[in-house]
C-alpha cells in the first residue's frame, strides 16, 4: 500500500476512536422520568421471575425497569454508591448492616423459598436422610466429599457460612482438596460441581433452570438431595426483601419510582402473581409480603 | 596487503593499470553463464548474455544502469532461476531452480568456491568478527580456527582493530571492507562483485580494488565485476566487456576495448553518450 | 486478605503464564521462522487466518475448552478441567497465533540482500535459516512480550478451563473478578496494581535484552 492512503486510514481511525470516547465520557445524564435502576442478585435474575412480572410494574408505571444482577455483596456495595434506586436481595445480615449505617431507610420482606443441597445420585455422604441442612453439611465434612461453594459473599454464600458456624466450623480452614471456593455465580458454581460429582448449596430457581445438569443429564446430573419447596428444611430458609435507600444520602437516585416499586412487589396483585410463577413445572417462591 | 589505512593518506588512485604479459592458462577453470534468458514482469532483463570469467583474471562487465548486471551475477551466484541457458562451473550445468530442494553436488561445489559482494555493504547483526567467520563456521571449520582465520583476512582489509565491534555500527567502507574480508577468507575459485565500490571514498575505494587485483593475480582466483564505472574498469580490468539490452555485445582485453572499440554501442557508452 | 494467598495466587499467575509463554514460543518460534523463511502458495491465505486468530476472544476460547475439557466432552477423560494444566494450555493456545504471525514477520522482513548473502556465503537449509532468525531476534524477542502480555492479561479463558478454585486455580485476575463481584473493589484495585507490577517488571527485564542486542 503507498504511504499516503494508510496514513489517511489511520487517522481516520484515530479521529473515529476520539469522537467515540469524547461520546461516552460526557456528564452522565439525570434518570429519566420513568427509569428505575434495580440492584438485585444473579440467582433472581436467572429464575426468570423479573421477566414475569416486571412487565405489570412498567406497564402501569409508564416506566422502564433495568435489572443489574450481580451478587448481593455487590449489589449493596453498588447501592451505596448509588449505582442503583432500589434494591431486591436475599442476604437478611448484609441488609440489616445496610440499614443500620443508613444506606437504606426501609426493608420489606417479598417471598421465601427454601435452599436445596444437590449433589450426586450415589450420594456418597449421605445428605438425603439428613434432617437439618447443618446436620447435612457435617455429614459431608465427615466424608471429605467434593462441596462446591459460592464463595463470593451473595446472599446464597452467607446462608452457607452461617450454616457451618452453626456446627461451629470455619470453612476458611477446609483444604482445597474437597472444598472447593469458586468465587463466581450459582450456574458456574452447579457447573462445577456437576463436573467434579460434588455437593452445592443453591437456590431452587438456579438449579431447575440448568437441565443439562440436572437428574436428567447425560453423564449423571445433580440431584436435589435436600430442601427446596418439595422438602423444606427449616435451616434452609431465604428470604427476600425489596430495599429502599436513602435519598437524602444519595439525591441522584430515583427515589419516588422505587417507592412506588416497593408498594407495588409488595401488593397483593404481584404476591398472587409470583406465587403463580413456576421454572419447568416447579414452584420457585412463596410470597409472604410485609411492609415494615 | 592491503593496509589501505596507513596508504591513504597523499597516495593518488592509479590510473593506468598494471601491465600483464601474460593472460590466464587457456584449461584455467571458469565459471560461465551461457544463453540466459531472465524476465521480470514480462521484461527481459537478460537476452540471450553469455560470458564467463577464469581463473586468475579480472574481468569487468560494463553497462549503464538497469542493463542486467545485478541480475547476471545472482544467476551466475545460483540465486535466480532463468527462463533459459545454463549457468556452468567447469562444464558442470550448476543451473538453479526455484523447485529445487536443496543443492546437487556440483552446485555444492560451486556454491564453496564463488561467493558475492554486493553493491550494498550488508552486515550480519553479529560482531565484525563473527561477521567474518560466519562462512567459515558455515562450512564447519571449528570456532577458534575459524575466529583466527578471520582476524587475519580482516587485518589484510585494514580494519583488524574493529573485530569486537557490533557490525552495523561500522561506516559504510568500513562494512564493505567487512564484507569483503568475509568473502575472501574463504578458498575461493571465483569473486562475483556487483558494483562494490559504490558510493565509497577514495581511501576505501583504493583498498577494496586493491583487495580485488590481489585476490585474481595472488591467489589465482576469478573475478567478475560488474560496475558502470570505466575508470575502475581501466584501472583494474585484464579483460573488458559490455553489456547492453541483456546481452554481451562487446568483449576484449582491456586495452583493445578502450582504444579500438568495434561496436557502436561500445563508442557510445565509452563516450558517456545517451543509453543504448 | 491473607499474605500467603495473596503470594500463592500470585505464584500461580506467573507460572500459568510464564509456561504457556515458553510452550508458544518453543512451538511458535520453529514455525513461525520456518514460514518466514520460504515462499509458498497459499501464504497469504494463511497469514490471513493467523491475524484473525489475533483477535480470538479469550471467554470464547475459554468456552470452546470447558466443552471439549467437560465430562461431558470429548476430552473429558483427561481431568484438565479446572487444574492449572488446563489454564496453561488454554492460554498456550491462545498466545500461538502471536508468536507464529509475529516471528514469521521478523523473519519474512529480513531483506533479501541479507538473504542472499548468507545463501552466497554458503548456508543453504537449516544453516540460512537459523541466519535469519538471528537476524531477526529482536523481532522475535518482541512476539515473546506480546505473547506473554496476552497471556497474564486475560481472564475469560482461564477462569472457564480453571474455575477459579481458591487454592487451585485462582490466579490474579480472576481474583479481580472475584474481589469485584463482592462489592470489595479496594482488593480488586489492590490486586490490579500488583498485578501491573508483576508484568511491568517482566517487561523491563526483556526490554533491557532487547535493548543490549540493539
Amino acid at each position: 500500500m503507498r504511504p499516503a492512503p494508510l496514513t489517511a486510514a489511520l487517522a481516520a481511525l484515530v479521529c473515529a476512536a476520539a469522537l467515540v470516547a469524547a461520546g461516552c465520557l460526557g456528564p452522565p445524564a439525570a434518570p429519566a422520568p420513568g427509569r428505575l435502576v434495580l440492584q438485585s442478585t444473579t440467582s433472581v435474575r436467572d429464575s426468570g421471575l423479573l421477566d414475569h412480572i416486571l412487565p405489570d410494574f412498567e406497564a402501569a408505571h409508564n416506566a422502564e425497569v433495568a435489572v443489574v444482577a450481580v451478587g448481593s455483596g455487590q449489589a449493596l456495595e453498588n447501592a451505596r454508591r448509588g449505582d442503583g434506586d432500589v434494591l431486591l436481595v436475599h442476604s437478611p445480615e448484609a441488609e440489616r448492616a445496610f440499614l443500620e449505617d443508613g444506606s437504606g431507610v426501609s426493608r420489606w420482606q417479598v417471598m421465601y423459598n427454601f435452599y436445596a443441597i444437590v449433589g450426586p445420585d450415589a450420594d456418597p455422604a449421605g445428605v438425603r436422610g439428613a434432617p437439618t441442612a447443618a446436620d447435612a453439611l457435617q455429614r459431608i465434612l465427615d466424608n471429605r466429599s467434593v462441596f462446591v461453594s459460592r464463595g463470593d459473599h451473595s446472599g446464597t454464600h452467607a446462608k452457607e457460612l452461617s450454616l457451618w458456624s452453626s456446627i461451629s466450623q470455619d470453612p476458611s480452614s477446609f483444604p482445597a482438596s474437597w472444598y472447593k471456593s469458586v468465587g463466581r455465580g450459582m450456574a458456574d458454581t452447579l457447573r462445577t460441581a456437576f463436573e467434579l460429582e460434588g455437593y452445592a448449596l443453591t437456590d431452587e430457581g438456579t438449579y431447575w433452570s440448568l437441565p443439562d445438569i440436572g437428574p436428567g443429564a447425560a453423564a449423571g446430573g445433580l440431584h436435589l438431595l435436600l430442601g427446596g419447596l418439595a422438602h423444606p428444611a427449616d435451616d434452609l430458609r431465604n428470604v427476600y426483601s425489596v430495599v429502599q435507600l436513602n435519598h437524602t444520602r444519595l439525591p441522584g437516585i430515583n427515589w419516588r419510582l422505587a417507592e412506588d416499586f416497593a408498594l407495588w412487589i409488595t401488593s397483593p396483585e404481584t404476591a398472587a402473581k409470583i406465587g403463580n410463577y413456576s421454572s419447568a413445572g416447579h414452584p420457585l417462591f412463596f410470597p409472604d409480603p410485609r411492609r415494615a | 596487503m592491503g593496509g589501505g589505512a596507513d596508504a591513504a593518506a597523499g597516495e593518488p588512485l592509479p590510473d593506468r593499470p598494471v601491465e600483464r604479459a601474460d593472460g590466464p592458462p587457456p584449461d584455467a577453470k571458469r565459471l560461465a553463464a551461457e544463453q540466459l534468458y531472465v524476465s521480470f514482469d514480462g521484461r527481459n532483463v537478460l537476452d540471450g548474455c553469455s560470458v564467463d570469467v577464469r581463473a586468475g583474471e579480472l574481468h569487468v562487465v560494463l553497462g549503464p544502469s538497469g542493463a542486467g548486471k545485478t541480475t547476471l551475477l545472482r544467476t551466475l551466484n545460483m540465486l535466480e532461476e532463468p527462463g533459459a541457458g545454463r549457468v556452468l562451473f567447469d562444464r558442470a550445468d550448476v543451473t538453479w531452480r526455484r523447485r529445487q530442494r536443496g543443492l546437487t553436488g556440483p552446485q555444492k561445489e560451486a556454491r564453496a568456491r564463488c561467493a558475492m559482494v554486493l553493491q550494498k555493504p550488508v552486515v550480519f547483526r553479529r560482531s565484525v568478527l563473527e561477521n567474518a567467520a560466519f562462512g567459515l563456521r558455515v562450512r564447519g571449520v571449528p570456532k577458534a580456527a575459524a575466529n583466527e582465520r578471520a582476524r587475519l583476512a580482516l587485518e589484510r582489509l585494514g580494519i583488524g582493530h574493529l573485530g569486537g565491534r557490533p557490525a552495523p555500527r561500522l561506516s559504510g567502507g568500513e562494512q564493505q571492507r567487512l564484507a569483503f574480508a568475509r568473502a575472501t577468507v574463504l578458498d575461493l575459485r571465483f569473486l562475483l562483485l556487483d558494483e562494490f565500490t559504490a558510493n565509497l571514498d577514495p581511501p576505501n575505494v583504493l583498498a577494496l580494488e586493491r583487495a580485488a587485483r590481489d585476490f585474481a593475480h595472488s591467489r589465482g582466483g576469478g573475478v567478475l565485476l560488474v560496475t558502470h564505472d570505466l575508470f575502475q574498469a581501466r584501472r583494474l580490468a585484464d579483460r573488458v566487456s559490455l553489456l547492453a539490452g541483456g546481452a554481451i555485445v562487446e568483449s576484449a582485453p582491456r586495452d583493445g576495448f578502450f582504444a579500438r572499440p568495434a561496436d557502436e554501442r561500445t563508442r557510445r557508452f565509452l563516450s558517456g553518450e545517451a543509453p543504448l | 486478605m491473607a499474605e500467603t494467598v495473596l503470594l500463592d495466587i500470585a505464584l500461580l499467575s506467573l507460572l500459568v503464564s510464564g509456561s504457556a509463554t515458553a510452550l508458544s514460543t518453543a512451538v511458535g518460534v520453529p514455525l513461525g521462522s520456518w514460514l518466514g523463511g520460504r515462499e509458498f502458495r497459499g501464504r497469504r491465505v494463511l497469514r490471513a487466518l493467523l491475524h484473525a486468530l489475533y483477535g480470538l476472544p479469550p471467554v470464547l476460547l475459554g468456552l470452546l475448552l470447558y466443552l471439549m475439557l467437560s465430562r461431558t466432552g470429548p476430552l473429558g477423560a483427561l481431568s484438565w478441567l479446572y487444574t492449572p494444566q488446563g489454564m496453561v494450555l488454554a492460554q498456550f493456545l491462545l498466545t500461538l497465533p502471536f508468536v507464529v504471525g509475529l516471528t514469521w514477520n521478523a523473519v519474512g522482513s529480513v531483506d533479501r540482500s541479507v538473504r542472499d548473502t548468507a545463501r552466497t556465503l554458503g548456508a543453504e537449509g537449516r544453516q540460512h535459516l537459523w541466519a535469519l532468525v538471528r537476524e531477526a531476534r529482536l523481532g522475535i524477542l518482541g512476539a515473546v512480550m506480546v505473547a506473554f502480555g496476552r497471556a497474564i492479561s486475560e481472564v475469560g479463558a482461564v477462569i472457564l478451563v480453571g474455575g477459579n478454585i481458591q487454592g487451585e486455580t485462582e490466579v490474579l485476575t480472576t481474583a479481580i473478578v472475584k474481589e469485584t463481584g463482592q462489592g470489595d473493589f479496594a482488593v480488586a484495585v489492590g490486586l490490579g496494581l500488583i498485578l501491573l507490577s508483576l508484568s511491568m517488571f517482566v517487561f523491563a527485564a526483556l526490554t533491557l535484552v532487547q535493548e543490549r542486542e540493539r
